[in-house]
């Protein structure tokens, strides 16, 4: 296992585009009345029809032409996207995470940012069961057995 | 106005994920790495998503619709169960090796990595079977 190439923490960037990411939760159920959780909404797209669709590829257009806005248009490099690992280990992680956003109802946008935001014990349990079992698999593959 | 809004949303939300690098994966690896090089970004992301949504719902819980539909969807399940929690669990196995959950790997395809849209599709075979096998647990 690659290490993970080293970040900064970047106080300033983050809290602002937290700030982003809520504006545009609070937007879509403002105006829309839909929850803002990227696993339901890409996920569930290939069963809906009609207007049900429309809304959903709407936000995901939206969410691709932002972040490319950023890429491409931003300041130079002011963000990266760098993978750790390879083919095989990013299906299967693929996968997992697929799975479990469907058995769990959602991941850490609908679960985190929206169900914790309506102060939902439901989410509030999922959020700290994702994060808690992340890192410690983050501890098991980079310290106990990549070490 | 019903069309621009999910489509202003979608952009805020990306934009979002950029500016604060969510996208990077190995940004999320190394908050969830507490034994290693430590990035506490992503809990400031957080927080800064949660000082909008959580007034900002508490105040939409009180007005009769949204603005362009006909009510507010809000999720309504409140049990604490096991599909749940081993979601959620299997969920975080993935998100901790790969340091990649949906929004970001979504926004990550900008930048035209051929193993994102390996994980991408990964994870919609994962969602659609995972759909397809609730379907047939329901139908037995």
């Amino acid at each position: 296992m690659p290490p993970i190439p080293a970040t900064e923490f970047t106080p300033v960037s983050a809290l602002l585009g937290g700030l982003l990411i809520g504006l545009a939760a609070l937007l879509l159920m403002a105006g829309t009345g839909r929850i803002a959780g990227i696993s339901g909404i890409v996920g569930n797209l290939p069963e809906t029809r009609g207007a049900e669709a429309g809304w959903r590829l709407l936000f995901l257009a939206g969410l691709l032409v932002g972040a490319a806005l950023w890429v491409h248009a931003g300041p130079p490099g002011a963000v990266a996207v760098e993978l750790v690992g390879g083919a095989p280990l990013l299906l299967l992680a693929g996968l997992l995470v697929g799975a479990g956003t469907r058995l769990g109802s959602g991941c850490t946008s609908g679960h985190g940012v929206c169900g914790i935001g309506r102060r939902s014990p439901r989410s509030l349990a999922a959020t700290a069961t994702f994060m808690a079992v992340a890192a410690l698999t983050v501890y098991l593959v980079h310290h106990l057995l990549g070490a | 106005m019903g069309l621009l809004l999910p489509a202003l949303a979608g952009l805020l939300f990306g934009l979002g994920l950029a500016v604060s690098q969510m996208m990077n994966p190995a940004k999320v690896l190394n908050f969830l790495d507490l034994a290693g090089n430590w990035d506490p970004s992503l809990a400031l992301v957080m927080g800064g998503a949660l000082a909008v949504t959580l007034p900002g719902f508490a105040w939409l819980r009180g007005r009769p619709r949204p603005w362009a539909a006909p009510r507010f969807a809000w999720p309504q399940a409140t049990d604490i169960d096991a599909p749940l929690l081993g979601g959620a669990a299997l969920f975080g196995l993935g998100w901790g090796l790969s340091g990649l959950c949906p929004g970001p790997a979504l926004a990550g395809l900008v930048t035209g990595q051929p193993l994102l849209f390996g994980f991408v599709l990964a994870l919609l075979v994962g969602y659609r079977g995972t759909a397809w096998l609730q379907g047939r647990a329901r139908a037995a």
